[in-house]
């Protein structure tokens, strides 16, 4: 029992009935600012359902570009709706529920960790499909109708990334002279922006639910926006989420061609890999920014573990990314 | 002096102890922890061994680069920076770019000497 479990059933209860049930409640994951949790719905005559509960204990103050769980939940259901694998959306809190900032959704089968997904046996069958099985999905993605999202869904093309990180790198005050080269060539060569599409903003392994059969539910919407389509491809190709499988460009489980097929067959536009280059590059740069943010929590004290000073120590893993993608080197 | 046991073998011998004794005895993420602060001391371990001759490394190249053999590492960095920012020294330089991937190559070597990265 939590002091979750009876605002829970009552909400449950308002939903399946006055004779359901909220059983074993488990905190699965989350900071200070996030929380989710696994419990049981128990309904009489009916099989036990695994949901899970998302929520922000406190007043939506949704951290950086976290867009909040409520509109979280609203661009899942319209994903769903465009035939984009994700978890069902179950219920979507109001401020009477009294669990915060939180949405309720079906719990999905899986494995989201990717040294398993990329080396074990039980999903070889998975990894030979998951490249095309991804390009579909961000396919569908790209395709949800602006209609269905929220009005006030943050716009955020290639190059305000951009500015937006490099003003939290100048705010460092660290001398990177790869971060600066990056940051020169990313806007010497920075594409035109393509029509403003929904944008997840962060496909990758840890955010895909993958099962033997391969893509199972795409998870985590919270830096959804507004944006170019080719941020989500390129993303997803960036080396850090290879996790050493550095030879496959997709997640260390695919191939670019592979990706690029399933988008074009599930209806969306024929890219050359070229035409991802940028946006792999931004990822890194990104990345390599995410990495001196990790570890400013550290520094400043706002979270003391050796694992945030860590992190700290992944930049230079960006900074040889961009080099090789700069440099144009094989499995860049 | 007291070089008995030196840095290196007290280092070690705490490395040991958080893989070998600590973190099989502790759960969650304690044991996360305990694994993540032997990977730290491993890093030390390889920065004691290697700062100085990367550092040295480094002036060789930005001095080569600036044509400024006089100026510390810190002031050559900053300068390196700020060409890259101003177009002075152009983003395809093939002199920049080895310099940059030499540097970097001998810091990750230091942070995280496995990283896919590095291999050509």
């Amino acid at each position: 029992m939590t002091a979750l479990t009876a605002p829970l059933t009552r909400v449950m209860q308002a939903r399946f009935g006055p004779s359901a049930q909220v059983v074993d409640m488990t905190r699965l994951s989350g900071g200070a600012s996030q929380e989710t949790w696994g419990f049981g719905l128990e309904v009489p005559s009916e099989p036990t359902r695994k949901l899970i509960l998302r929520r922000a204990p406190f007043q939506s103050a949704a951290k950086g570009e976290a867009i909040g769980l409520v509109k979280e939940a609203h661009i899942i259901a319209a994903a769903a709706r465009a035939g984009t694998p994700v978890p069902e959306i179950i219920h979507v809190c109001s401020p009477e529920d009294d669990l915060g900032d939180a949405f309720i959704m079906a719990h999905v089968e899986g494995q989201t960790i990717a040294r398993k997904i990329l080396r074990d046996e039980e999903f070889s069958h998975a990894r030979s499909r998951l490249a095309f099985q991804c390009g579909e999905a961000l396919a569908k993605i790209h395709a949800v109708a602006p209609h269905s999202l929220p009005s006030d869904l943050p716009i955020s093309h290639g190059l305000d990334q951009l500015d937006r990180y490099e003003a939290i790198y100048r705010g460092f005050e660290m001398d990177r002279p790869v971060f600066e080269l990056a940051l020169a060539w990313l806007r010497q060569h920075a594409p035109q922006p393509l029509p403003t599409t929904l944008v997840h903003g962060d496909f990758r392994n840890g955010n895909l639910m993958v099962n033997p059969l391969g893509l199972a539910a795409v998870l985590d919407w919270e830096l959804a926006h507004q944006g170019d389509p080719r941020e989500d491809l390129g993303w997803i190709c960036v080396n850090s989420w290879r996790f050493g499988v550095r030879e496959k460009r997709v997640g260390g489980f695919g191939a670019l061609e592979d990706l690029l097929a399933g988008y074009q067959a599930a209806g969306g536009q024929a890219y050359e890999a070229e035409d991802l280059t940028w946006f792999q590059a931004l990822g890194s740069f990104k990345w390599g920014i995410m990495c001196l943010i990790m570890y400013q929590a550290f520094a400043t004290k706002a979270d003391p573990s050796i694992e945030r000073a860590m992190i700290g120590r992944r930049a230079s893993e960006a900074e040889i990314d961009l080099l090789n993608l700069i440099e144009g080197r094989p499995h860049a | 002096m007291h070089e008995a046991p030196s840095s290196e073998e007290l280092l070690g011998a705490v490395i040991g102890f958080l893989t070998e004794k600590a973190a099989p005895q502790l759960s969650g993420q304690a044991a996360f922890h305990a694994r993540v602060a032997a990977n730290a001391l491993a890093l030390v371990e390889r920065e004691m061994a290697q700062r100085q001759p990367a550092d040295a490394r480094a002036r060789a190249l930005y001095a080569a680069l600036l044509n400024d053999t006089s100026s510390p590492l810190e002031a050559l960095t900053k300068e390196v920076c700020a060409r890259i920012r101003s177009g002075a020294l152009a983003c395809d330089d093939p002199a920049l770019l080895a310099a940059l991937r030499e540097i970097t190559s001998a810091q990750l070597t230091i942070d995280q000497p496995t990283y896919s990265g590095l291999k050509p």
